[in-house]
């Protein structure tokens, strides 16, 4: 069967009730479901279909930290702009799991649409949304599935109800479920049943009364939709990693999972050998050591983790600083230590890294907002940490790394790799020798050699900071301080080559807005809100890295007033950029934080900026 | 009349054709004395004996009097000092790097059986191919003489304060944790060192040493279980010692009732003339036997307690290419844009 006699097949349901005005591509959904329930799939199809007919689209996983039996969230934003940070408004509700039902129906917008189960007798709660009572069991049992199974296939049901109530294209629907079960044409089968089955049960029982559809767009033709964590691990890859360490921890693990999967793909060579290593360490510490280890001996190297395991990670980040060691550690934010919210997402470990370890430390980080940037940092860490020969801290977050983001098609590096200052014998013996902490060019960068180098005067004693030049021991306070000096020298260095912030932005504006990560989404859409309800235009610069640039300071010094959103308590940007600024430019900062675990969204930025502005609506 | 020509006494070489003085190292500023520095020159003449090259050779440290010593031997080779018990996963992480290069780990019992224990039993665990040194003393000594935990239950520091906790065993612990070459020495214990480096340079997977190193400042006095003295009167070997190198000839007839014959990964043999009956040192329930009896008895056990040349060490069970990882092309290490459009493709 194609996919236009499939749609040809089935009726939709009545059209909405005379006087709804409709609401084309411009709403959420939310399914709340069971966490384990197996609705990942059918999440994702909606998702995916919406994305094919051309609407711009977004997905968050809201879930706890639990295997199977907590409550678990699933919100998709279809937004014919193209706004894709979270939206607090919710206008679709399918509602899965009878113990947060009320709550869930109690939080929705005014208006809103209810898919439920019936038996969960919802309808009662609140007058003012539309009901669509759904019996899931029933259309379940009707597929044929053996009972095992049946509660996967109750998830696609929704699909089906869904699809027809939002004027869902079900060719798309057939095709991507095809193609999400692209090597078991059985569950394929099964799948689609349900979906027709919940399809074709809205099309005869339910009448269409809120107002939401989607209408076809030409807005994501050649886009991908792709995870943060599978980006950056495709950044790796491309980069040429070769000793990948890790130890599991909530949001980074799909990192290296994901990468194990590629790697193992693309990178085993023709006589079924690896050109790569990775293990998973016992710890950080262990992770963290490897990877100094190897790139000490000269090997791309890397780890993920997040922020417990980078608390783990302090000395040997100090130890990677001082010894000036390359590697690339990709940090995936998440909120505090223990158990504390490890599947919430944060931006939270920003100052902790700038000088993480004891002593005087000060670590380059790269701070991805995308996902096309999570895999473009994602090779240039690598570049960065060899050309620099210290460690590299790429801070991604839960929101980004494990939710699902639209993106142009990545493009292909086509910078060569760069491999750094490296002295191999034929250039030791024309130079007779090397000091392995002398900074021969006036950057700060030395020279260094790798094990294995076959010159006598190859090798070299790495130890921490006591070392003078030729590396060896000294407690000579010149020599420390010469060192330190040359160490801040090689920082400034580093403004060179980490991404420039990004100007998003042409006006000279009285207020301007700096940013990061994925606060990006809320701050581009915050900035049309205060446009059109408040007439406040706005500059927005997004900072990429750490050491900060030249236009940081430009921006702020051109501006009265600048705001700078983070997803933190502590406003923990805000206080690097004053380490930074004069103090004639430091007062012109103003905070606007968000930390309660969810994604940041643009009502709350908007809301604050408005409210320091003074501008009414 | 014909004169004889005076040679100038030849300058001894190894096969490589290095001097000793190749394999040296700074001089040392451990206390004079110490077991350490008869620990460095043993290794050095061993690296010299053996012939290898010297910048083939990784040295890897913690923290500590023991691992300060790398800085006096072999200075032509690549050497890292790193933190406090971390050790070996940085020499890990640079055996991943590089597997072509021999590694060598000197740690002492504070670094390892203490703020280490967690990377060591993990190290021996992968049976990482290198050399892992404990220098024993029982006491940390850069921070001026408190016990470590393989200090003897009942051993008594200087200031009288007695030991009350039981010694880690790291030797019974490395034959639990799946070390493949491990043994006990004694840094006076010139002859027994030596061969048991040499052979240790021969083996494919982690060899395990702890070598009894006594702390002439802190731990060299009587009450002590680790002093030079205490050793002289408690040392109970388990086998004597025999090494013939693979470069050499194997003539050497041998008793099979008595010894035991290891043939090592490099083609070299181990000979363990058996002073303990039933000496088997390739039965690990035996060995830990014996171990633990000698703990009732009061005896020091020294020699190879355990030799397993079969079990294949990690960077083989990871089935790496031949070549070290770290200097791979980009041509090998950056997949193509064909890849790149495949897996655009999957996520459209």
């Amino acid at each position: 069967m194609t996919p236009s006699e499939l749609v040809a097949q089935a009726q939709p349901a009545s059209g909405p009730a005379s006087g709804v005005k409709q609401i084309v591509n411009d709403f959420s959904i939310q399914i709340a479901t069971v966490n384990g329930s197996g609705s990942q799939s059918a999440n994702n199809v909606l998702l995916r279909s919406i994305f094919r007919m051309g609407v711009p689209v977004s997905g968050k996983n809201l879930f706890p930290s639990n295997i199977a039996g907590l409550p678990t969230w699933y919100t998709i934003r279809v937004s014919k702009h193209g706004w894709v940070a979270r939206k607090t408004d919710l206008d679709v509700l399918i509602a899965m799991n009878a113990e947060t039902a009320q709550q869930d129906v109690l939080s929705l917008a005014e208006g809103a649409a209810v898919i439920y189960d019936e038996s969960l007798k919802l309808n009662d709660l609140r007058p003012d949304l539309i009901y669509y009572p759904v019996p899931f069991d029933k259309l379940a049992a009707s597929t044929g599935a053996d009972a095992k199974i049946r509660k996967l296939v109750k998830n696609m049901v929704y699909v089906g109800v869904a699809a027809n109530l939002l004027s869902i294209d079900m060719g798309w629907v057939e095709k991507t479920v095809r193609k999400q079960f692209a090597k078991k044409v059985k569950a394929a089968e099964l799948n689609l049943n349900a979906v027709r089955a919940g399809f074709d049960y809205a099309a005869s029982s339910l009448t269409k009364q809120d107002p939401y559809v989607v209408e076809p767009m030409n807005a994501t033709q050649g886009k991908i939709i792709i995870d943060g964590n599978a980006a950056a691990a495709m950044g790796a890859m491309f980069a040429g990693v070769t000793v990948v360490t890790w130890y599991p921890i909530t949001p980074s693990s799909s990192v290296v999972e994901q990468l194990i999967d590629y790697m193992k793909k693309y990178r085993i060579e023709q006589d079924g050998k690896a050109n790569f290593a990775i293990v998973q360490a016992e710890d950080e510490l262990a992770a963290i050591g490897m990877v100094l280890g190897a790139g000490w001996a000269g090997a791309r190297s890397m780890t993920a983790t997040s922020g417990p395991g980078i608390s783990l990670m302090a000395e040997f980040a100090g130890l990677g600083y001082y010894a000036e060691i390359p590697g690339v550690i990709f940090d995936i934010q998440r909120t505090g230590p223990s158990t504390g919210l490890p599947t919430r997402t944060s931006q939270g470990d920003l100052t902790f890294i700038a000088g993480l370890s004891h002593g005087d430390t000060k670590h380059v980080m790269l701070i991805p907002a995308t996902v096309k940037e999570c895999f473009e940092f994602g090779i240039e860490a690598f570049n960065i940490a060899e050309q620099l020969q210290t460690p590299i801290f790429v801070l991604s977050d839960l929101d980004l790394g494990m939710n699902n983001w639209m993106s142009e098609p990545f493009e292909y590096p086509e910078k060569p790799i760069t491999r750094g200052k490296v002295l191999d014998a034929r250039q030791l013996e024309e130079l007779g020798g090397f000091g392995r902490y002398k900074d021969v060019d006036g950057d700060g960068v030395p020279y260094r050699t790798l094990p294995g180098t076959d010159h006598s005067a190859a090798a070299y004693f790495t130890r921490g900071s006591g070392h003078n030049e030729k590396a060896q021991y000294t407690e000579r306070p010149d020599d420390y301080e010469n060192n330190m000096l040359r160490l801040a020298r090689k920082f400034e260095t580093a403004k060179t080559l980490v991404p420039k912030p990004v100007l998003e932005s042409k006006g000279q504006q009285k207020v301007g807005i700096i940013a990061f990560g994925t606060s990006h989404f809320a701050v581009i859409e915050s900035r049309d809100q205060l446009q059109r309800e408040s007439q406040l235009a706005t500059d927005y610069l997004r900072i990429r890295a750490y050491p900060f640039t030249q236009e940081m300071q430009d921006f702020v010094s051109r501006h009265e007033r600048i705001y700078v959103v983070e997803q933190n308590r502590d406003s923990q940007m805000l206080n690097l950029l004053k380490i930074e600024l004069d103090p004639t430019q430091t007062v012109k900062l103003h905070s606007v934080r968000h930390f309660n675990g969810l994604p940041i969204d643009a009502r709350s930025i908007t809301t604050a900026i408005a409210a320091q502005e003074g501008a009414g609506k | 009349m014909s004169t004889t020509p005076v040679t100038p006494k030849a300058v001894k070489t190894n096969r490589i054709g290095l001097q000793i003085l190749d394999y040296r190292g700074g001089k040392t500023t451990l206390c004079a004395g110490c077991g350490h520095n008869a620990i460095s020159e043993r290794i050095t003449e061993a690296f010299f004996e053996m012939g290898i090259q010297p910048e083939r050779v990784m040295k890897m440290s913690g923290i500590g009097c023991s691992s300060k010593s790398p800085a006096y031997f072999m200075s032509r080779s690549f050497s890292f000092n790193s933190v406090h018990g971390r050790m070996p996963s940085v020499a890990t992480g640079a055996l991943l790097a590089n597997k072509t290069m021999r590694s060598i780990g000197i740690s002492g019992d504070g670094d390892t059986a203490s703020i280490g224990m967690g990377q060591f039993i993990h190290l021996l665990r992968r049976n990482v191919p290198m050399i892992y040194i404990i220098e024993d003393n029982g006491v940390y000594g850069l921070t001026k003489g408190q016990f470590s935990a393989t200090a003897d239950i009942g051993s008594k520091l200087k200031t009288g304060v007695v030991n009350d906790l039981p010694a880690i065993d790291t030797c019974a612990l490395a034959i639990q944790m799946g070390a493949t070459f491990i043994g006990r020495s004694f840094s006076g214990d010139k002859k027994q060192l030596s061969a048991m480096l040499k052979a240790a340079i021969s083996h494919r997977g982690t060899v395990m040493l702890d070598i009894i190193s006594p702390c002439v400042t802190f731990n060299d006095h009587e009450g002590s279980t680790k002093s030079y003295k205490y050793m002289q009167e408690h040392e109970e070997a388990v086998s004597e010692l025999g090494f013939v190198p693979h470069f050499e000839d194997i003539a050497v007839e041998y008793d099979h009732n008595t010894t035991v014959d290891v043939r090592l990964h490099d083609g070299s043999h181990l000979r363990l003339r058996k002073l303990h009956e039933d000496y088997d040192p390739t039965d690990k329930v035996h060995a830990m036997k014996m171990l633990m009896e000698a703990h009732d008895k009061g005896e020091v056990l020294t020699g190879v307690f355990y030799v397993d040349t079969q079990k294949p060490d990690f960077t083989s069970l990871l089935n790496m290419v031949d070549e070290p990882l770290a200097t791979l092309p980009q041509e090998r290490v950056r997949p193509s844009r064909e890849v790149l459009t495949e897996i655009m493709e999957a996520h459209s």
